[in-house]
């Protein structure tokens, strides 16, 4: 099967006249049709700068990219204006963590739907509206035809999600970028969504690129998972691969710091220190000044990354 | 209890925390830091301050008087021998009128300001605080007040009680109190919210001391930076007044007045004319500029 | 050292270690919403209802439940930050704020509380010791001792105070300012400390450094816990015993096994099967219940989880279900109740 998407040594920096950020410092995955890639990390990992370096959603002015992100062979990082707007509405779509900021609150949510599927492919009012029912039949909101009329704020956080899911299957992406979108939710409602997510992902034969933070979110909706730090992809493998045999000992002390149950009495790994400071492009693994397993070459050059089995990609010299 | 004791089994790695420590900056460092990398501010900052300096210094600059008049030098263009700026109608110094007019401009536009600030900030302080009806009955009465334009406000007080600078202060004074109390009132209500000053009540410590400690601290800054964008409009208030012929009297040298007594001159001489007009603007501009690069400075997000 | 300075010393051991810590009696708390002419309240969100707990000396008491179930303003009510409507608060048998018992400065000096938002609870302005050396100062310390004991309170959180004393919650990270905010609860020497989310918003490896030290000084400093949190693997690794709250009310109470082991409640049920699976191979398959919880405003009638409860029958929706023993737990449900008109009761 041939890549949906191809992200080829991304590198994103960010300038303010206060100070220049390494946001992401060589990223490379891909997606296939049908296929859920998994990122995984902690605040400032760069997690949230790749998923929208797809969109190109920073600021124009204040933000550089480089590297190559290709989506079906066309590639996205050199697209302005029409090329770009049309990316964003019909191939690509992308959901939030925080719904209620993705409606506006003045127009019903069906009103909101149904201009996006109007602009998308100009049917009629009447079509357009149609279309929207069927799109929140699609996210399993209960009696869609009084929902289409509900304003965002008469909506509940999960049913609220459900909704902002339908906006962005309105134009029938190839490709879907999660970013934390059930952190927000509470556990029930986040586990419907979770599998909401996936069913859809399995009937549309959608790419799903999924951001979080949690562990447990990332093994439930991912068929692949890779785990970032300081602005680089550390581990790349299935989903299994990752849970059973974690390489990186990054990955390692995250699934070892994770409470879950029968943890009870025991003491945490808890991984020492905090991540890097992203001002500078890192000389050499920027994990090494919180290893364990740090040796003298780790702090020689950036380590490559190195496949270690099948398809199971590793940043790290001691572990590969 | 040995809680003085700091040797116990650190969780793995709490030392390694300690991350090389720059010397830690104090907010009004950043502040003053972010400052100086604003050259509009400092321009701004400067020029007031020569204005500033050369109003309290007016007697020993060397100045002519600038209540001597002469009716052989009236309206003398700018750069006329001995008179640099040229003279006014009734042939007096406009450099010293215009020196000596910023004391009274200046202590018009500041003066009302600072008072509205003391009571006008205690008050919206007070009511952000406490909340509930205490907070109801200061903001409705204030509404009252904004219920007039503040200029229409000045000149209803202005005219009722009486020409002069003091009641010009006041009448200003209590044009000042609502807008001040408003933002105040908000401010605090704001950083009320927060959970710092939850933990400072949980903590058991007196209202007032909370008050003391972790509200004036944070609200005092944005209240000073609407304040300062304030002086600006009390020194063009003030100004209109004296204008209007409901401020200072004649032959106080004020902006406001001279450019009122001096409108008769302007197809005579109007670069003359325009002169306290040029004052006015520059002051009041860069008040409100300083005030805008004070809020873009005290502002820290990151 | 401690017996010096009373008015800050920790409190001592009363009534011996059998008498509840804190108890709480028909604590209820309804917000009233704005709303209708002239502010008049039309409703009121009913957060907290008749809700009574104990804590025992020593223990760990976990409180969970989803967005608007409650948890935060019991912890709001339990330190009087808000004032509850009805029920009493007894602290290691002394009443709060009634005749004969103790004032609320006094229960706020033996309970403390940590906030979940590390930044919004510190105040910018202020230094990271003089942060710390406030309430010790508000309840008359000198400034130096004050300032002493923040230095030792950072030691102990392991922020080396040469390093951190001086500097501002701004340049510290999210995991460092909230051992801060650990070491400021602490330094009244509080018996109980109240722990609102406290480990939520922090990464997990921060996460699990954090924890470890909350079991450390727990252990060194002779704490209890009452640990409130939406997360239910951290509140299984911490606590002794746990309480499940859903709007407004307890639906199960009891020790850890056995609410995680053995949970008897529908809704506890839901929400320990709606935990993400850890093992790829045994994802979940279907969502344990569906819909949002209802908006505290206007609560179900009778049993409040029946809206969303697979069991639900006419009896929940006319009798509200006593929360009654069941085992080593007691659970609020009808199912539970012998005779209760259900047709599942035993």
């Amino acid at each position: 099967m041939s890549n949906l998407l191809s992200v080829k040594d991304l590198h994103v920096t960010f300038r303010t006249p206060d100070r220049t950020v390494h946001a992401v410092n060589g990223v490379s995955f891909d997606v296939k049709r049908g296929e859920t890639l998994g990122i995984l990390g902690e605040s400032g990992s760069g997690k949230s700068v790749t998923l929208r370096s797809i969109l190109k959603l920073h600021p124009e002015h204040r933000t550089k990219w480089s590297g190559s992100i290709t989506l079906e062979g066309d590639e996205i990082l050199t697209m302005t204006g029409r090329d770009l707007a049309n990316l964003r509405g019909n191939r690509v779509s992308m959901i939030f963590q925080e719904p209620a900021t993705a409606f506006d609150p003045v127009f019903t949510i069906g009103q909101q739907i149904s201009e996006t599927v109007r602009r998308h492919t100009g049917k009629s009012h009447a079509d357009s509206m149609k279309r929207a029912k069927e799109l929140l039949e699609l996210v399993r909101i209960p009696s869609p035809a009084t929902r289409l009329n509900a304003y965002p704020h008469e909506m509940s956080g999960g049913m609220r999600q459900r909704a902002m899911i339908a906006l962005a299957l309105s134009c029938n992406p190839s490709l879907l970028l999660a970013d934390e979108p059930t952190t927000a939710l509470d556990a029930t409602v986040q586990i419907q969504v979770l599998l909401l997510i996936r069913e859809l992902q399995r009937e549309l034969d959608l790419g799903v690129i999924f951001v979080t933070h949690d562990i447990g979110v990332a093994v439930e909706v991912s068929d692949r998972v890779g785990v970032m730090y300081a602005g680089k992809l550390v581990e790349l493998a299935s989903v299994e691969q990752m849970v059973d045999t974690p390489k990186h000992p990054y990955s390692r002390g995250l699934l070892a710091s994770t409470v879950h149950d029968g943890m009870r009495g025991q003491r945490l790994e808890a991984i020492p220190g905090a991540p890097p400071d992203l001002a500078e492009v890192p000389a050499a693994c920027s994990f090494a000044p919180r290893c364990k397993f740090v040796e003298p070459k780790c702090l020689a050059s950036p380590p490559p990354l190195n496949s270690v089995g099948d398809s199971h990609l590793v940043r790290c010299v001691v572990a590969a | 209890m040995a809680i003085q004791s700091p040797s116990i089994d650190m969780t793995p790695g709490a030392a390694v925390m300690a991350t090389p420590a720059s010397a830690s900056r104090g907010y009004w460092q950043s502040v003053r830091r972010r400052l100086r990398r604003d050259p509009v501010t400092v321009v701004c900052g400067v020029i007031l301050l020569l204005i500033v300096l050369s109003a309290l210094f007016a007697p020993w600059l060397g100045l002519p008087d600038p209540y001597k008049t002469s009716m052989i030098y009236r309206l003398k263009p700018i750069g006329t021998p001995r008179f640099l700026l040229g003279s006014d109608e009734l042939g007096r110094d406009m450099l010293a009128r215009l020196v000596y007019g910023g004391r009274l401009s200046l202590a018009m536009g500041v003066t009302p300001v600072v008072c509205a600030l003391l009571i006008g900030g205690s008050l919206g302080i007070t009511a952000g605080f406490l909340g509930g009806r205490v907070n109801m009955l200061i903001m409705r009465v204030m509404d009252v007040f904004y219920a007039f334009p503040s200029v229409l406000l000045a000149i209803s007080l202005s005219g009722a009680m009486g020409a002069g600078a003091s009641n010009t202060l006041l009448a200003l004074t209590l044009v000042f109190i609502p807008p001040i109390c408003r933002v105040s009132e908000s401010v605090t209500t704001q950083v009320r919210g927060f959970d710092f000053v939850d933990a400072a009540k949980a903590s058991g410590a007196g209202t007032l001391t909370v008050v003391r400690v972790h509200v004036l601290g944070n609200v005092l800054g944005p209240i000073l930076v609407y304040a300062t964008s304030l002086i600006s409009v009390a020194t063009i208030l003030a100004a209109g007044l004296s204008f209007l012929g409901l401020g200072v009297k004649p032959p106080e040298p004020e902006w406001g007045l001279m450019l009122s007594t001096l409108r008769q001159a302007i197809y005579v001489n109007p670069v003359l004319a325009a002169l306290p007009g040029v004052m006015i603007f520059i002051t009041s501009l860069c008040f409100n500029l300083m005030s805008d690069g004070l809020r873009a400075a005290m502002d820290v997000k990151a | 050292m401690d017996t010096i300075i009373r008015p800050t010393s920790r409190a001592p051991e009363r009534g011996g270690p059998a008498q509840p810590l804190l108890l709480a009696t028909g604590l209820r708390k309804h917000f009233p919403i704005p709303g209708g002419i002239l502010g008049r309240a039309t409703r009121v969100v009913r957060a907290v209802d008749d809700l009574t707990l104990s804590v025992a000396k020593g223990e760990t008491l976990g409180v969970v439940g989803e967005s608007g179930c409650g948890k935060s303003t019991v912890a709001r009510l339990l330190i009087r930050l808000i004032k509850p409507d009805l029920g009493s608060v007894v602290l290691d048998g002394d009443p709060v704020e009634e005749p004969h018992g103790i004032t609320v400065s006094e229960l706020r000096r033996q309970v403390q509380m940590v906030f979940q938002d590390s930044y919004a609870s510190l105040n910018p302005r202020l230094t990271i010791v003089e942060t710390i050396a406030f309430a010790p100062r508000a309840h008359g310390l000198p400034a130096t001792e004050a300032k002493d004991r923040a230095r030792d309170l950072l030691a102990k959180v392991g922020l080396e105070p040469n390093t951190f004393a001086e500097r501002y919650p701004h340049e510290l990270s999210g995991g460092q300012r909230q051992r801060v905010n650990i070491a400021r609860a602490l330094a009244l020497r509080p018996r109980l400390v109240i722990l609102d989310e406290a480990v939520s918003a922090l990464d997990k490896s921060v996460e699990a450094q954090v924890l470890n030290m909350l079991v450390d000084l727990k252990e060194e400093l002779g704490l209890t816990y009452l640990f409130i949190s939406h997360d239910l693997n951290v509140v299984q690794y911490l606590s002794d015993r746990v309480m499940v709250m859903y709007l407004g009310k307890i639906v199960e109470i009891g020790g850890v096994e056995a609410i995680y082991g053995n949970p008897q409640h529908p809704y506890t049920r839901a929400l320990l099967s709606a935990r993400p699976s850890m093992d790829p191979r045994k994802r979940t398959q279907e969502a344990p219940i569906q819909g949002d919880p209802p908006n505290p405003i206007d609560p179900p009638s009778g049993c409040r989880f029946r809206t969303r409860c697979p069991f639900a029958e006419d009896v929940c929706a006319r009798l509200e279900p006593p929360l009654a023993d069941a085992g080593p737990q007691a659970v609020a449900c009808h199912m539970r109740v012998p005779g209760s008109g259900h047709s599942k009761a035993a």
